[in-house]
């Protein structure tokens, strides 16, 4: 396939995940590609990325697509018409004994991956591991593909199964512990616990490793089978800012912890600047005056006092029972990151009990730390565990509503599903009247909005406005109109 | 330029000769970017060496460099040009009686009044240069806007005296520390190059290059242990310059195998915050 078709099918695939690919940007792409050999693949994807991707957080879902595109493109993996499945698993075969035959050769020396068995293999693994030697791991990754994964061209299973499948056939869970324990026996003395530690890292970042070779060589068995159109769609993720919070899975929270502080730091880089700037602020004599100077003494050049407007008081009361819990955490995170953009910031949490977390987060610089007591200290449950927003909002009222004065602006999170309570929302008809606003953030979509037992439009019918915040994207826009 | 990169490799062993680590990334962005004529913006967290690249290019292709500091409140007579208003004065108060006007107008609007910043000084200069724009993402959208037409075009204008094209292309770098989003219109001239910490390998590499004396053995010892610390879940990552400044203590100190006491008694070198330091000697367990 000529480069250009390839190009323009990768470019609409970069689009489709969501990636702002504009037409300059590809045209700097095809130009950078005249000048860097496909065949150089690492050089020839950092050219795409560099006149592709403008964002770093954008770079991994750069990689997977590059790679389905193109990682076939080697010498080594010429592809053959999708048509004919059997011929080129037979090819693939024959090549895979090729390239074996090239790492056993550096390894171990002598007899072909193929005809050990499944101990041989796990010992021999165990060993490249052990002293990191890279392409014997590439060797061994592409063998148990071939051995475990049980691929067969054509049937619809995920990338993911038959990752599972080659990982626990290899036993890799316990090679960790493995490693360590033979490490250990052929020290002499005893390590000391910081020794321990470095070798575990390094260890932990060699099978990281392998199990990306695997994974990578899944894939790539994957596209070969199934095309690149097809498999780059199943591999499609949202970007890190488009995530849900109800659905994400530990991996991608991770990803969204990540973006997080980056994100925080520019928004209360932005919120100061704004703040700072606009043109309302009274006449500055002083500096008026002083800039007359380079005009021969007329004010030709009126200056002004930035205006500084007063900055908000927030109270958050998040609901934090399971579905939603990751959402008011990350609201917390974000509200209490950029907390210098507020006068006073105190938080609430209910599930069917509410408690006060503003001390968790006073006492430690650490936000992480702060969210994890909040988790397990704080004392939320009232009768059963389950979201109770009536009574909740009955205690708020008793105790802090007094607190409500007109600077206050209150952040209401939850998805509003009561499990058939009294809803009590006269108390945030009451809060309303008091505060300065009253906002309610539901991180459901706003179609399942008033479905089964959520009652967010009785809720929302006394805020201010309910926002619908699924992701990273929207609660940062939400939090900017705030300030 | 003063010569031309022919390939990649090329590039990525020439820095490392001035002294200069560059991973395939780093050298094949800096390749493209003369090839092409495109500046870099180059993003990333602080004291990763964004703006020791430039200097870096700078040194290798032997060109001037020249630095355009950003800040908040950076305008046009800082960046690009300024009428000498004094001199400007001076001239018309000189002789009065003998020039008519349009002499008096053609002269003070000419070159001799007029007082070069780093941006029009790049385009002008007749020799090789490198033009470092650091920490763009400080100035204020609006003021990008200069920019644009420096970066796209490689030339200024000036109304009062035309269009000054660039008598050759220089090398353009933008740094951001990322503190905001920077305008796709910038965003959309460059090439982009996103430089992170670097992995156990390479920043053994960057430690036994920097610093003078040091034994394999303890740059070993140093990134892996900087490795595992950037693992925590910290609020500052120990950056590369951070990563030196701890080496080079060690040396001072005459270490040459790092233990857990040392470590714990030097951690404050590699972190600032209190809560880290605690977090990364509890980890490391070199606190007993």
């Amino acid at each position: 396939m000529p480069v250009i078709d390839l190009m323009s099918g990768f470019v609409a695939e970069l689009r489709r995940a969501g990636l702002p690919v504009s037409l300059t940007e590809n045209l700097d792409a095809m130009e950078a590609i005249k000048v860097i050999p496909i065949e150089d693949r690492d050089a020839f994807k950092y050219a795409l990325g560099a006149t592709l991707v403008k964002n770093s957080s954008h770079w991994r879902v750069f990689e997977t697509i590059f790679e389905v595109y193109f990682s076939l493109r080697g010498s080594q993996y010429n592809i053959v018409d999708p048509g004919e499945d059997q011929a080129d698993e037979f090819w693939r075969d024959e090549q895979d004994q090729a390239q074996q035959g090239q790492g056993e050769g550096r390894g171990a020396g002598g007899g072909g991956l193929e005809a050990l068995t499944p101990e041989e293999l796990a010992n021999m693994l165990m060993r490249a591991l052990m002293q990191g030697d890279q392409a014997m791991m590439r060797a061994l990754a592409r063998q148990s593909v071939a051995r475990f994964a049980g691929m067969e061209p054509g049937r619809p299973v995920g990338g993911t199964y038959y990752l599972y499948r080659t990982l626990r056939n290899l036993d890799l869970d316990n090679m960790l512990a493995k490693l360590l324990e033979a490490n250990k026996q052929s020290n002499q003395r005893e390590a000391t616990n910081l020794e321990q530690r470095l070798t575990k890292d390094e260890y932990e970042s060699r099978i990281e490793q392998f199990k990306k070779e695997v994974e990578a060589e899944i894939r790539r068995r994957l596209v070969a089978d199934r095309g690149a159109e097809a498999m780059a769609k199943t591999l499609r993720k949202p970007l890190p800012e488009d995530v849900e919070f109800m659905h994400a899975s530990r991996e991608e929270m991770q990803s969204l912890k990540k973006a997080l502080f980056p994100l925080t730091r520019k928004l209360a880089a932005r919120l100061a600047r704004k703040r700072r700037h606009g043109r309302k602020g009274p006449l500055d004599f002083r500096n008026t005056v002083r800039h007359s100077l380079s005009y021969g003494g007329v004010p030709a050049e009126p200056k002004f006092k930035y205006p500084r407007p007063a900055k908000p008081e927030l109270m958050v009361v998040a609901d934090i029972s399971g579905s939603v819990a990751a959402f008011a955490r990350f609201t917390l995170m974000l509200v209490y990151a950029i907390q210098s953009q507020f006068s006073k910031v105190r938080s609430f949490v209910f599930i069917d009990g509410l408690d006060e977390v503003t001390k968790y987060f006073k006492a430690t610089e650490d936000i992480q730390e702060a969210i994890h007591k909040v988790n397990t200290e704080a004392d939320v449950v009232w009768v059963d565990g389950h979201s109770d927003y009536g009574h909740a909002f009955e205690v708020f009222w008793e105790r802090y509503g007094k607190d409500i004065n007109p600077k206050t602006t209150v952040l209401l999170l939850g998805d509003a599903r009561n499990n058939y309570h009294a809803s009590q929302s006269w108390v945030v008809k009451e809060m309303r009247k008091r505060a300065r606003r009253v906002y309610w953030l539901n991180p459901e979509p706003r179609s399942y909005w008033n479905t089964g037992d959520s009652i967010v439009g009785e809720y929302g019918g006394h805020t201010d406005g309910v926002y619908e915040c699924r992701n990273l994207r929207q609660l940062e826009g939400f939090v900017e109109k705030l300030v | 330029m003063s010569s031309d990169f022919v390939s990649v490799s090329q590039v990525r062993d020439g820095l490392k000769k001035v002294n200069y680590l560059a991973d395939e990334g780093i050298a094949g962005v800096v390749y493209l970017a003369q090839r092409l004529g495109k500046p870099v913006l180059i993003e990333g967290p602080a004291g990763t060496g964004k703006t020791q690249l430039a200097k870096s290019v700078a040194e290798l292709t032997g060109a001037r460099l020249i630095r355009l500091q950003c800040y908040e409140g950076l305008d046009e007579s800082k960046a690009l040009y300024e009428w000498n208003y004094k001199k400007q004065l001076l001239r018309i108060q000189a002789d009065k009686k003998s020039d008519s006007w349009s002499d008096v107008h053609d002269d003070i609007f000419s070159d001799e009044f007029l007082l070069t910043r780093p941006l029009l000084e790049a385009i002008s200069a007749p020799d090789p240069v490198v033009l470092l724009i650091d920490e763009v993402d400080r100035v204020e959208v609006e003021t990008e806007a200069l920019l644009l037409e420096v970066l796209s075009e490689y030339q200024v204008s000036i109304p009062e005296l035309g269009t000054i094209s660039a008598k050759q292309i220089p090398m353009v770098f933008l740094t951001s520390n990322n503190t905001r989003e920077l305008s796709e219109a910038l965003k959309r001239r460059c090439l982009f190059l996103h430089i992170d910490y670097p992995d156990m390998e390479r920043e053994k590499e960057i430690v036994l290059a920097k610093v003078p004396d040091i034994s394999v053995n303890l740059a070993d010892q140093i990134a892996r242990i900087v490795r595992s610390i950037r693992q925590l879940d910290l609020k500052k990552a120990p950056s590369v310059s951070e990563t030196l400044d701890w080496a080079r203590t060690l040396i001072l100190l005459g270490v040459d195998h790092i233990d857990a006491q040392q470590a714990k008694e030097t951690l404050h070198v590699l972190l600032k915050y209190q809560t880290d330091i605690a977090k990364a000697a509890k980890e490391l367990s070199v606190d007993e």
